[in-house]
């Protein structure tokens, strides 16, 4: 299964009221729809969303902005993160305002147009180069032209364009090195064992990971009962790189989870949670083969295929998928990281 | 201990829980040879804050609301100092401040407020300087504003590398947009002063100099400066 070429292609259903402080017309627009990549930020709709709103907004000039909610959105998230984390139960459509006028500036970072994400982009890139290698020499000695590509394949979601560019990136710590391999080997028609072999290879060092951690509370019963996202304090944002040192064993998603929110391990997991193990029947398939205890032969013993999450977790989310705690560590990354090479993890409690 | 040692010597990098070591040695001798300024302080922040905990490890080192004097013939001043600014605009005397290379601001100049950070970065394994300035009515600045505050240096390398250098981040603990120095180069050049003096292969003093080290460095892209006493056991470096 080409994994890599669904987080490309994945996009999230918008429906994009104008802020009512901002319209001049009655009756006020329709709101606009638009299909946003996962991968993507929200600012770069802009070129879409203000000649939808153009002709209905007040004089003067400002930066666009989004909410949810009544949450300002930070545009340096990806848009699919932003909406695995704050939509507890998928919206579809994803119902956001947007505004041209009043960016506020106390709670959310300038966004000075495009620049400001290709940076934010960069800047991302570099450090998940020093966390894999030590070092940021390889996105530094990276040409201006070939950067300037490598963020065009990203904003105009090019993933052809973005295999050939990386290509030259030459992340090769024993990590990434095997992120590159997956990415050529996805791009190439080749037997699907081959590429399974590939993409479940196992990953030894640092991973550049960043967390985010929602506290939902025990008031109701259903997801969708969840209570909204008031401000960012309600979300603990954990920039941590994860670390993987044993080579012979099985590094699982689990282990991953429990290395960066150990305050939540403190007692041993003895009961396996079924809603932890939730999973689309699309994926099931692909998941159950990369399942540690298979991997393994059987070898495993019976405590470990019992291997949940912690009880006080109630989801884990990556990509919009909601892997299973036993998963090889090295399939999520393989396949399921951003293009700055950040595995980008939502984890409800 | 002898792997934090050769991390420290060999890589200029730092662990989040020697970095608590460092902080905490860093306060207790910056209250010792400045006794008569506002200290640098620990803030402990539980990255989960619906659970509980004693652990005082995650957190970051403050100091706040320092209006930092210019003096606009030495910028190169040696031992200048921080002062606090009485509300009434007169500066505080201290034993480590020459007299006479004082020059009161321009009266119609605003007075600037700086609020400084020193926090952990999980990624580089390195401090990072996190800042803001406001008025004295709290109204916070603009970068355009902060940019007239900073050593013709830091305003040099800001024209060059506007996006790499200094800019607006959220601040990882409280979620608000602070200024930060990016932190990509800084364990190269930690590397090269704890080189430049054997005497840092001793593990202790290693984690104890290590912030004095970082500031001594830091602390003049932003006008910070610290005591020379903070570094005078370290006879050796080369600064």
């Amino acid at each position: 299964m080409d994994a890599l070429k669904y987080i490309w292609e994945g996009a999230i259903p918008l429906q994009i009221h104008l802020h009512e402080s901002e319209v001049t017309t009655v009756p006020p627009p329709p709101p606009a729809m638009v299909l946003a990549p996962r991968i993507g930020y929200l600012p770069l709709l802009a070129s879409q969303i203000k000649p939808y709103f153009g002709s209905t907004l007040p004089p003067g000039v400002d930066t666009i902005w989004f909410e949810y909610q009544g949450l300002p959105l930070k545009w340096n998230i990806p848009t699919g993160v932003l909406f695995d984390l704050l939509c507890a139960e998928p919206e579809r459509p994803w119902n956001l305002t947007v505004h041209f006028r009043g960016y506020p500036r106390q709670l959310l970072i300038p966004c000075e147009g495009e620049d400001s994400i290709k940076w934010s982009f960069i800047n991302s890139l570099k450090e998940a180069d020093y966390i894999v290698n030590g070092n940021t020499k390889n996105v530094m000695s990276m040409s201006e032209p070939d950067l300037l590509e490598l963020w065009r394949s990203v904003s105009n979601v090019d993933l052809e364009a973005y295999l050939r560019i990386s290509s030259k990136l030459k992340l090769g710590g024993t990590g990434l090195e095997h992120v590159l391999k997956s990415i050529s080997a996805a791009s190439l028609p080749a037997k699907s064992s081959g590429e399974m072999d590939i993409a479940g290879q196992l990953i030894t060092g640092r991973i550049p990971v960043r967390l985010y951690v929602r506290n939902l509370g025990d008031d109701f019963d259903n997801l969708e009962d969840a209570p909204p996202v008031n401000n960012w304090d309600d979300v603990s944002y954990i920039n941590r790189p994860v670390e993987i040192q044993e080579e012979g064993k099985c590094f699982t998603l689990h282990d991953a989870v429990r290395s960066l929110l150990p305050e939540l391990f403190t007692e041993k997991a003895t009961t396996k949670d079924e809603s932890t193990n939730v999973i689309g029947e699309e994926q099931s398939d692909s998941t159950e083969q990369l399942d540690c205890t298979k991997t393994e032969g059987g070898s495993t013993s019976s405590e470990e295929y019992l291997q949940s999450y912690h009880p006080s977790i109630k989801l884990v989310r990556i990509q919009g998928i909601e892997p299973k705690g036993q998963i090889p560590f090295s399939w999520v990354v393989n396949n399921l990281m951003n293009p700055e090479y950040f595995l980008h993890i939502c984890v409800f409690v | 201990m002898v792997g934090t040692c050769e991390a420290i010597a060999s890589g200029g990098t730092i662990s989040s829980s020697d970095f608590y070591k460092a902080a905490s040695a860093f306060i207790h001798r910056w209250k010792l040879i400045n006794s008569d300024f506002p200290s640098w302080s620990w803030v402990p922040y539980q990255k989960l804050r619906w659970i509980s905990s004693d652990d005082k490890v995650d957190g970051y080192l403050s100091l706040e609301k320092i209006c930092l004097l210019r003096p606009q013939e030495n910028e190169q001043e040696k031992g200048g100092c921080l002062e606090e600014t009485d509300i009434d605009g007169a500066g505080n005397n201290n034993e480590y401040l020459d007299e006479a290379t004082l020059v009161p601001p321009p009266s119609d100049q605003e007075v600037h407020y700086y609020d400084f950070h020193i926090l952990h970065c999980a990624s580089y394994s390195v401090p990072v300087l996190y800042f803001r300035a406001y008025c004295c009515d709290g109204q916070q600045l603009m970068f355009e504003e902060i940019e007239k505050d900073l050593p013709s240096q830091s305003v040099d390398t800001l024209l060059n590398s506007k996006w790499t250098f200094i800019t607006q981040e959220e601040h990882p603990y409280l979620n608000r947009p602070w200024f930060k120095l990016h932190p990509c180069g800084t364990s190269e050049w930690m590397k090269l002063l704890f080189l430049s003096d054997a005497s840092w292969f001793n593990n202790e003093i290693a984690i104890e100099r290590y912030v004095a080290s970082w500031l001594s460095v830091v602390g003049q892209v932003v006008g910070l400066r610290i005591p020379m006493e903070l570094l005078k056991e370290v006879s050796g470096s080369q600064l």
